[in-house]
């Protein structure tokens, strides 16, 4: 088996990159995420690390560079958090348009202005649109896992889509936790070589990105969408392999914690669904029937997962940790069009945004708000749609 | 006129290459549309062993519309500011995966150059990624309809510059990157098909950063009749506006077409070059006075350097 270490969250998404061979790495240092790009710079130069990296000069150019690396047939990763992954956004929608696979770790981070450097969900949400596969880790051993994982999901021909994992900073990306780390042997075996569906580098003429009439610009998009549905598959492939060769499994695009008699549930993403879970160990000693739905991949949505879970629920509460300004927090969103796939009649579901710009949410925040949703519907109440909860 | 003209050179052989083979008959250029040409001397010196990395710009359009394509070579198309930062990304893939024949080219106008992707453009110079990026510099943004960018001449009319004409002079994006120290540096222009190829062969066998320069006169955004491309490009060399050189081991070397012009009395006067562009169709005795200083002051400057 592989050897157990002690990592933050940042250094387990660069050892992943190191046990998937990554020959070429562009990026550009931003809080929380610089500790990726010096953890990686460090493995190259020791020797530990057979690849190049391109240490650019801005994040527009960090995507634009790893995207050069894949198109030539490179097994591509970049890292950015917040105003990075603002600022390279055109290529994030370059990237996937262009049926490009690579990977990209986004330490989440709030937006600016004002300046701020803790964790929200708000840089990472705002790429849902961008035909991108975006996972979300809990804790620093599915960093590891899922960064990992996402290089197979984005390589497979059924898919051949980047992929993002999103770990919130400092929570995750400047804590230490032990990770447990696979023999590299296994790893090359499992993940093979780089796959993707072209590659240029001169050995034939091949264009890409010509213009193209709005037919066939549609016709190109709709193939995203269903690789997007061709990624759920993937998804829990992937995650059913792992599982069997590395010993972890966690339930494909969403894991589900005391699920089975629930009646109630919790939908979050991210770390503090641990606290979430924290919260809800302690409702169900005291009788309360809930359970956490925790979103590992919020692109492809796992609306039909959730379904699975909430069908016969008196009622879901969806965390956010984003908010669509002048709308909802965009999981809830999500889920409520989702779900409408199989009913006209919704279970009761009421949305929280919190935790935005950092605000710590602790254990005791989810007890109490998931305690006030229950007894609002056990009296026959409907609690509201939308909370945004403060505290300071 | 009083500037006597220089000798005419003896006539040069054909460029030995099969241009028709990588550019293909049917492409979306306008008539008398410079980029072609010089695609064609890039066909001789690498054939199909090239990638093109092409930003927004003229040529995204000019290779033709999907599923065709009207160069027989590799082309990425990429966001407007990004060529540089792409093509440091193939160069270094094709480095890590050891293929070694096959030529990297940035290939962007002087809006993607000089103003949008400066930034990158830097970048992979001071990187000194082996590639070779190639500003074709039409003067404006011709592919939005001729808007002023920092390349624009002074004086000249554009859309944005409507009336009063560009009242700022023209951006030396060569001498920028020069002051990178890049191992190669040039400039040119499609009215000397010769001195290109002479300059990409050089630039092949240069390890490192290269960028060239080439002067590439609009027939639509410049106003004047398409027939006149390479005399206009010409006329550019020959009153010593645009000047030919190379920049290696720390100095400037003067190319061919350009030597004659060193001594003033040698040049056309300018307003033989201007008189053919309806873009200059109001341009003021004053205002070709300034454009002269600074033709002067930049001769200055290559003397300086040579």
């Amino acid at each position: 088996m592989g050897k157990l270490v002690a990592l933050t969250g940042n250094y387990a998404v660069a050892y992943a990159a190191k046990y998937a061979r990554v020959d070429v790495i562009a990026a550009y240092p931003i809080t929380p995420q610089t500790s990726i790009v010096e953890k990686l710079a460090e493995l190259i130069e020791s020797g530990e690390l057979d690849a190049i990296m391109i240490r650019v000069e801005s994040e527009h150019s960090a995507l634009a560079a790893t995207f050069g690396a894949a198109i030539a047939g490179a097994r591509a990763f970049t890292a950015t958090s917040s105003q990075g992954l603002l600022y390279m956004h055109e290529f994030v929608h370059w990237t996937s348009r262009a049926r490009i696979p690579a990977v990209m770790a986004i330490v989440t981070r709030a937006l600016a202005p004002p300046w701020n450097i803790w964790p929200d969900h708000s840089d990472f949400m705002d790429q849902r649109d961008a035909g991108w596969i975006m996972g979300f880790a809990m804790d620093n051993q599915e960093v590891f896992d899922l960064t990992l994982q996402a290089f197979k999901i984005s390589e497979d021909p059924r898919v051949y889509l980047p992929v993002m994992i999103g770990l919130e900073g400092f929570i995750l990306g400047h804590t230490t936790m032990p990770v447990e780390l696979p023999e590299q042997e296994v790893v090359d075996q499992w993940l093979g070589p780089r796959k993707q569906e072209y590659v240029i580098d001169g050995k034939e003429p091949l264009a890409l990105g010509n213009l193209a009439w709005p037919e066939d610009t549609e016709e190109m998009f709709m193939e995203i969408q269903k690789a997007m549905d061709n990624a759920k598959k993937v998804i829990k492939e992937v995650d059913e392999e792992y599982g069997k060769l590395f010993g972890r499994k966690y339930g494909g695009l969403i894991q589900c914690i005391n699920c089975e008699d629930a009646k109630y549930f919790a939908v979050s993403m991210g770390a503090w669904s641990g606290d979430l879970i924290e919260a809800v160990n302690k409702l169900r000693e005291e009788g309360y029937p809930i359970g956490v739905i925790r979103i590992r991949f919020c692109r492809p949505f796992p609306y039909e997962d959730i379904w699975e879970k909430v069908k016969n629920s008196k009622g879901v509460i969806v965390f956010d940790r984003s908010i669509s300004f002048g709308a909802w927090g965009p999981l809830f969103t999500d889920l409520v069009t989702g779900l409408y796939h199989y009913t006209n009649n919704l279970p009761i579901m009421s949305n929280v945004v919190a935790g935005i710009g950092g605000v710590n949410i602790t254990y005791n925040d989810f007890a109490k708000l998931l305690t006030s949703f229950i007894e609002t519907i056990e009296k026959g109440d409907k609690p509201p749609v939308f909370t945004w909860y403060h505290k300071r | 006129m009083t500037a006597s003209s220089p000798q005419s050179p003896k006539p040069r052989p054909p460029l030995p290459y099969n241009m028709r083979e990588v550019v293909l008959p049917g492409d979306a250029a306008c008539p008398g549309c410079p980029i072609p040409m010089a695609w064609k001397v890039l066909s001789a010196v690498f054939g199909e062993k090239m990638i093109l990395v092409i930003p927004a710009c003229c040529s995204s359009v000019v290779v033709g519309a999907y599923p065709g394509n009207s160069l027989k070579a590799s082309v990425v198309h990429v966001a407007f500011a990004s060529a540089a930062a792409v093509a440091s990304g193939i160069a270094e893939a094709l480095r890590k995966r050891g293929i070694t024949d096959v030529q990297v080219i940035a290939w962007a106008g002087d809006g993607g150059t000089a103003d949008i992707g400066m930034a990158s453009l830097s970048g992979a110079a001071e990187r000194n990624h082996d590639i070779i990026y190639i500003m074709y510099d039409n003067e404006a943004y011709m592919n939005t309809g001729i808007q002023r960018s920092s390349s624009t001449p002074y004086g000249a009319w554009t859309t944005t510059t409507p009336i009063i004409g560009k009242t700022e002079h023209k951006k030396d994006v060569a001498k920028i990157m020069i002051a990178h120290g890049v191992p190669y540096v040039a400039t040119a222009s499609v009215a000397y098909p010769h001195d290109l190829y002479a300059k990409l062969q050089r630039a092949k066998k240069i390890r490192g950063f290269k960028f060239i320069h080439i002067h590439a006169p609009c027939p639509v955004g410049w106003r004047f009749d398409p027939k006149y491309t390479v005399r206009i490009g010409k006329l550019a060399v020959e009153t010593g506006l645009w000047i030919l050189y190379e920049y290696y081991d720390g100095k400037i070397h003067l190319s061919g077409p350009s030597r004659p012009y060193i001594d003033p009395k040698k040049r056309k006067p300018i307003v033989e070059y201007l008189k053919l562009q309806g873009r200059f169709k109001k341009i003021t005795e004053d205002k070709i006075k300034e454009i002269e200083k600074y033709v002067e002051q930049h001769w200055e400057w290559i003397k300086r350097h040579m």
